[in-house]
């Protein structure tokens, strides 16, 4: 791929396993649709006519099957890329995600790891029906044993995607289909940060908005709003749930010493709660105000014409950042 | 699509008081196959009652025993060569021990110490599983690896009735039957899961004929005769091997005892139907068998008890050894590289240690 191209953050997922595949024989990619259509979102678009079907197969429409069986694949030397189809359709695998892929290398002393990427298009804002638009991080980041990245950025796709295949163990791409169509221009040769690393995509001095995944752009969009207003935000883009970057995080949320975090998901019991916790456990002297969230209400995905009133908007973290207690320093 | 179905009573080469059965389509075992079966039920009984008598003497949390299905345990090990793979329940300490694995280090799981006590890799026997179905379909997962190599492996994937009702059966089996994968799905159908009995779980015309709706035969064997099991997992396996895809064979024996020491079965099923399948003990039957056919002399009989014997001897002093587990290894697998959080909390754990220690 020429450098500087403009593409999207669909053709980066796929140039990412398409290199993967190359570079290492034992790369699998398999799930539903994933071989002549390419996939519903186009991310596994002419893999199986570039390796063939045995390196990119379709498989019978079981989730449960398809994880199983790349727990299989990985036992015996194979480095499956499952894809989940959306968020609510990897429900049925769940049970071989938390007792399996994720407990294997524990379970036998380390003796047996598993190396399997799963690639779950996730959340909402695309208008979707019920069971397409779950933001359904919680369930993984609370599992021990997976690894959850969230890329917000075409680079990101690509990066975060070579290392999560590359991994010796389990890691879940949680795809932003909101964003599988935002284009960049990307030299994908170019080295970014890896798993485990947050990045500062914006700098500012008067408070930190924490986002990942689907929630970055809104984020970076408040930041714009809010300089236009005299007030200047930093914005951090977790990336990677698990490991959480708590240095990098920690030393944004010091630097200004008030945040946000923004997140699609429902708040309760959440990674948007985890990192508000966490922060304030570890940077409580230097915060001038209370950590404050904007999420998703703590309801089941909202039909496509109420979604709007659901998600994360500039105004909602605005509005948030306005309660800062800026007067009451 | 008749070729699918399983035949109308389960195959048996041997009737209970050891006799051939006259007119069997199977080919029977040969002596030495028939001596070296018998000889690991011999050591598989041995087990079973070692491990149960160490649970009184609290050195074993729990025991789930296969006391009454060792030929099912047995004959699913020996059929199998160094390439193939195991995919064991709970239930299958017997099978993993014929495997070559040691006794001590399969029982781990049971003695508390670590979850999977054995290298899976090392005997290409995969860690026991507790959920019932899920490991079905990692063996169709090992299976289909070895096929895209170009390996001629053979994957053995047990189960037991009460499975056959989990989602992932059926998933493995469509799965497997798609992929043509290498798999024995070898269902051992004690009569009951816990306190269930079979007949809600299924009211199939058999177990063996879930097979037929996946494109795939589906056989009945009767699983207390060893000579069946070896004949009928033996030709599976060697289908198999030479690319005739998946088969599911349902072995019909009994758990004799509970369903593990911590269960009361007297609650779910009278004793007089368990007295019954002692008259089916799969140890008799052979020991009939073979005793008839003059090979087993006093002295042979002898060197097998003696055999097993050493057998147990070994694996309760193993399991007497009081092995001091390392807290810091609560940490130390959970990713190839520890995560800076779990660093954080191993080093807590240490520290907390330390400081217990001076007190």
């Amino acid at each position: 791929m020429a450098e500087h191209e403009k593409i999207t953050m669909a053709q980066a997922f796929n140039q990412a396993l398409r290199d993967a595949m190359t570079a290492d024989e034992s790369v699998l990619v398999f799930g539903e649709d994933v071989g002549a259509l390419g996939g519903v979102f186009r991310v596994t678009d002419g893999l199986t006519a570039e390796f063939g079907d045995a390196r990119c197969f379709d498989t019978p429409l079981a989730e449960s099957g398809i994880m199983g069986m790349a727990v299989g694949l990985a036992m015996n030397g194979m480095r499956p890329v499952v894809e989940m189809q959306f968020d609510a359709f990897a429900y049925p695998a769940f049970e071989q995600v938390v007792s399996h892929v994720a407990k294997m290398r524990n379970r036998t002393r380390g003796a047996v790891g598993l190396p399997i990427t799963i690639r779950i298009p996730y959340a909402g804002g695309i208008g979707g029906v019920e069971h397409h638009c779950d933001s359904s991080e919680a369930y993984y980041v609370h599992t021990p044993g997976l690894t959850v990245v969230a890329p917000a950025t075409v680079a990101d796709a690509y990066t975060l995607m070579r290392e999560a295949i590359s991994s010796p163990d389990p890691v879940v791409v949680l795809e932003p289909k909101k964003l599988y169509w935002s284009k960049d221009e990307v030299d994908l040769d170019e080295a970014q940060p890896g798993i485990g690393r947050a990045v500062v995509r914006r700098e500012g001095t008067d408070a930190t908005l924490i986002a990942y995944g689907t929630s970055v752009p809104i984020a970076l969009e408040a930041a714009d709003a809010a300089a236009t207003e005299g007030r200047s935000l930093q914005v951090v883009d977790v990336r990677s749930l698990v490991p959480f970057d708590d240095e990098t995080v920690c030393a944004a949320v010091r630097s200004t010493g008030r945040a946000v975090v923004i997140a699609e998901a429902a708040g309760f019991a959440s990674v948007s709660s985890e990192i508000v916790a966490r922060v304030t456990e570890r940077c409580f002297h230097h915060l001038a105000a209370p950590v404050r969230r904007v999420t998703g209400f703590d309801i089941p995905y909202p039909p496509p014409k109420l979604e709007h009133f659901h998600l994360p908007s500039v105004d909602r973290i605005l509005d948030a950042v306005d309660t800062l207690q800026w007067d009451d320093v | 699509m008749s070729s699918l179905l399983p035949s109308e009573q389960p195959v048996q080469l041997l009737d209970p008081e050891g006799h051939r059965v006259e007119g069997a389509a199977h080919d029977f075992p040969s002596d030495d196959d028939m001596v070296r079966a018998h000889e690991a039920l011999v050591v598989g009984r041995r087990i079973n009652e070692q491990a149960y008598a160490l649970v009184r003497q609290g050195r074993l949390a729990v025991y789930p025993s296969s006391h009454g299905q060792e030929a099912c345990e047995v004959a699913a090990a020996l059929v199998l060569g160094d390439q193939d793979w195991l995919f064991p329940t709970y239930r299958d300490v017997v099978s993993i021990v014929g495997r070559g694995v040691d006794p001590v280090e399969t029982l781990v799981l049971l003695k508390g110490d670590w979850h999977c006590g054995y290298d899976p890799t090392e005997h290409h026997v995969a860690p026991q599983t507790t959920p019932l179905a899920t490991q079905l379909i990692h063996a169709v997962g090992v299976a289909h690896a070895a096929t895209l190599r170009g390996e001629d492996t053979v994957v053995m994937a047990m189960c037991g009735d009460g499975a056959t009702s989990e989602g992932d059966f059926h998933e493995a089996l469509n799965f497997a039957a798609v992929f043509k994968a290498p798999v024995i799905f070898f269902v051992q159908n004690n009569e009951y899961a816990i306190s269930v009995p079979l007949a809600r779980q299924s009211v199939a015309p058999s177990l063996a004929h879930k097979g037929v709706g996946y494109g795939m035969p589906g056989e009945r064997v009767d699983g207390n005769d060893i000579a069946a099991l070896l004949s009928v997992l033996g030709s599976a396996v060697e289908s198999a091997r030479s690319g005739g895809g998946p088969q599911l064979i349902e072995a019909h024996t009994y758990r004799m005892q509970a369903h593990t020491n911590a269960d009361d079965a007297t609650r779910y099923r009278p004793d007089d139907e368990v007295e019954a399948w002692r008259a089916r003990d799969p140890l008799l039957r052979s020991e009939a068998y073979l005793t008839g056919r003059d090979l087993l002399t006093e002295e042979r009989r002898a060197e097998i008890a003696a055999n097993a014997e050493a057998v147990a001897t070994a694996m309760r002093d193993g399991l007497m050894k009081d092995v001091e587990p390392d807290p810091q290894e609560l940490f130390s697998n959970i990713y190839a590289t520890p995560t800076p959080q779990l660093r954080e909390q191993a080093a807590f754990l240490a520290e907390e240690l330390t400081r217990e220690d001076a007190h």
